[in-house]
């Protein structure tokens, strides 16, 4: 048995075998071949592999969705096996002796490039289906599994990190646990983990090795450890820790329905944070009051272009109309820093964190922007919906966020489109810029949420992906603490409420200081729900509030 | 060898689908070399997928079809046809 140690991001105890996640190779290679004939037998075998995915896809989706929805992968298909395209490759392999990536890749490019200059948007756009095409037949090549996961059975997935992206593909009902070499408890990986209910342990370095694939593995995500080849003892006393915890869960089942008040009285609404409207099932399940936080990035994440209004209004219909009349507050889309989308082109920088990113893009970029706020509103009619803006630091930008607001229900009235009237408009608090002018921010909107992890970040300067920084990114730092005090503070002399929807909202060791602060609302992952209602109905306010009030703002024996 | 004209109708041309469609039916006739001719005079293989879809035609342009080989005649009643019904 082999025992290594990393950080445990989400609780639970799992069993299963380990498996490496295959990722798509993004550096091509180029080299001259010698047996040019085996080099064009390679690549005669990916593309016909690659016609036979095509094939499977295109039953799939005509059972699921007819005849219409199959014709394009049976268009991907002919593509696939398209004379012009063959034959350019088949230059290049066999006059030229290029590897096959080579010769896919610089083909791809060629007729991308010939449907990107027709005078025709929609043919335009046909770019993209080739490129499709030739990255399925590229990662053949390279040896890549789509969804990055090829096993029957469930498996403990490793991996270095996931990116966002990454983790939107993956097919969920194979994962049992994640183990990753880098990220940190507000990395992507150990958010969907807690968000799907199962253990993560993150930071492990090269402990994990690559022979340790296909062993059986058990990780225990509240200690961090992940045991290879387990012995019969540990087995026997994980085993048994499962079991506890499941009697915990079962415990916690007790409090649904039960209200989100303290002993001694004191109300806090307890929302959900969510990445795409099938959460909305987990939201429920886990009976929160409603969603703090819903990421529209996986809108963007999922398409190879801008997503169309219409695509944009069903998915915000949907989770509303799922919720049923429970509030919805989705969050404009957070582009850039570390979630990186191509076809926004955003030039590089040095330090995204503080570049180009989320309101920013829709203030720069207004059209984007405004497909993403006509799809809100037009989905406001089925629902409560309140809509926030990520990384404010000034009022201009939240009176010209408002403005286009404003301008997008007049051309909804003038259209005769319906829209509700009561949206709630908001800001998140997540850079200390915000946070010090939220005396005069208050007065321009509805509501706050402070992203916890960001306001961490910018305001004890320490990057949030960046898992060596360790003990001095601490999000109980008092600088940070004192700020969500002062947000508060200032919120309720002018009439509105604050919320928390990072991860510190779902912080057990923090529940008392925000109940003694008098934050109104907690977003947190759906999982964390019932353990903060059972710490807020342990908690009596009245008593705490003096001596963590002083030591936050005095001397600070605690914080 | 034989020559007919059709204006096409569909909104959105010979676009991916369409012309992914188009391809198919002409593949079935495999005793004839099929090809497509746009406005502008350029000539494509009708069993070449990305290269019908490059002619880049929109609803209302006429595509010039040539048939050669086979039983002419009946390609084209039964490829004409089959235009009018599809595209």
């Amino acid at each position: 048995m082999i025992t290594i140690q990393g950080k445990g991001v989400s609780t639970g105890v799992a069993e299963g075998p380990l498996y490496f996640y295959k990722r798509a190779v993004t550096t091509l290679k180029r080299y001259t071949v010698e047996d040019r004939e085996a080099e064009w037998n390679r690549f005669k075998d990916a593309q016909q592999k690659c016609i036979d995915q095509l094939g499977e896809l295109a039953e799939k989706a005509r059972e699921e969705a007819g005849d219409e929805a199959a014709m394009l992968f049976e268009t991907h298909q002919m593509m696939a096996e398209d004379l012009d395209y063959e034959e350019a490759i088949q230059a290049l392999i066999q006059e030229e002796g290029n590897n096959a990536e080579a010769a896919v890749t610089d083909t791809s490019v060629q007729f991308a490039e010939m449907f990107a200059s027709m005078d025709d948007s929609y043919m335009q756009a046909r770019a993209a289906d080739v490129k499709d095409v030739s990255g399925r037949i590229l990662n053949i090549l390279y040896g890549v599994v789509q969804g990055g996961i090829d096993s029957e059975e469930p498996v403990i997935l490793a991996a270095d990190d996931l990116a966002p992206s990454e983790t939107i593909q993956l097919d969920k009902t194979k994962i049992l646990a994640f183990v990753t070499e880098g990220g940190s408890s507000s990395s992507h990986t150990a958010i969907l983990a807690r968000t799907m209910g199962i253990p993560a342990i993150v930071g492990l370095g090269d402990q994990i090795k690559p022979e340790f694939e296909g062993r059986p593995v058990i990780v225990d995500g509240s200690t961090g450890d992940v045991y290879v080849d387990p012995d019969y003892d540990t087995t026997a006393h994980l085993m048994e820790k499962q079991r506890q915890q499941l009697e915990y869960q079962q415990m916690l089942e007790e409090l649904k329905g039960k209200e989100n008040v303290t002993l001694d009285g004191q109300h806090i609404r307890v929302y959900c944070n969510i990445g795409s409207p099938e959460d909305v099932h987990s939201v429920l399940l886990n009976d929160a009051d409603g969603v703090g936080l819903f990421r529209s990035e996986f809108l963007y994440l999922n398409c190879d272009d801008y997503p169309s209004e219409d695509y944009q209004f069903e998915a915000y219909k949907k989770a509303l109309t799922d919720m049923g009349g429970r509030e919805v507050i989705i969050r404009t889309m957070d582009i850039g820093a570390d979630k990186q989308i191509d076809y926004f082109e955003l030039p590089k920088e040095e330090n995204p964190a503080l570049g180009n990113r989320a309101l920013r893009i829709c203030l720069n970029r207004p059209e984007i922007f405004h497909t993403q706020l006509r799809a809100l509103y037009r989905a406001s009619a089925y629902g409560h919906l309140g809509i926030m803006f990520p990384m404010v630091t000034s009022v201009w930008e939240v009176r010209e966020a408002k403005k286009m607001c404003e301008q997008v229900k007049k051309e909804l009235k003038a259209e005769g489109i319906p829209y509700s009237e009561s949206v709630q408009v908001g800001i998140m608090i997540e850079t200390p810029a915000a946070a010090v002018i939220s005396d005069r921010l208050a007065k321009e909107v509805d509501f706050f949420s402070c992203g916890t992890n960001d306001l961490t970040q910018y305001t004890l300067a320490c990057d949030r992906q960046n898992n060596d920084l360790g003990r001095f990114f601490n999000p109980h730092h008092p600088a940070v603490l004192r700020l969500l005090k002062m947000v508060t503070d200032n919120a309720h002399k002018n009439g509105i409420w604050v919320g928390i929807c990072g991860e510190l909202g779902a912080d057990l060791d923090l529940t008392e200081v925000f109940l003694s602060i008098g934050i109104d609302e907690l977003s947190v992952s759906p999982r964390s729900v019932l353990p903060l209602r059972k710490k807020i109905r342990e908690t009596t306010v009245s008593e705490v509030k003096d001596r963590l009030m002083d030591d936050l703002m005095g001397e600070g024996k605690i914080f | 060898m034989k020559e007919f004209e059709f204006v096409v109708t569909d909104p959105v041309g010979i676009h991916a689908r369409p012309a992914g469609n188009l391809v198919k039916e002409i593949k079935k006739y495999t005793d004839s070399k099929i090809s497509l001719t746009n406005e502008a005079g350029k000539t494509v293989d009708g069993l070449r997928l990305m290269a019908v879809m490059g002619l880049g035609v929109k609803q209302g342009q006429t595509v010039k079809f040539t048939v050669e080989g086979g039983d002419e005649d009946a390609v084209v009643e039964s490829l004409s046809a089959w235009l009018k019904e599809n595209l």
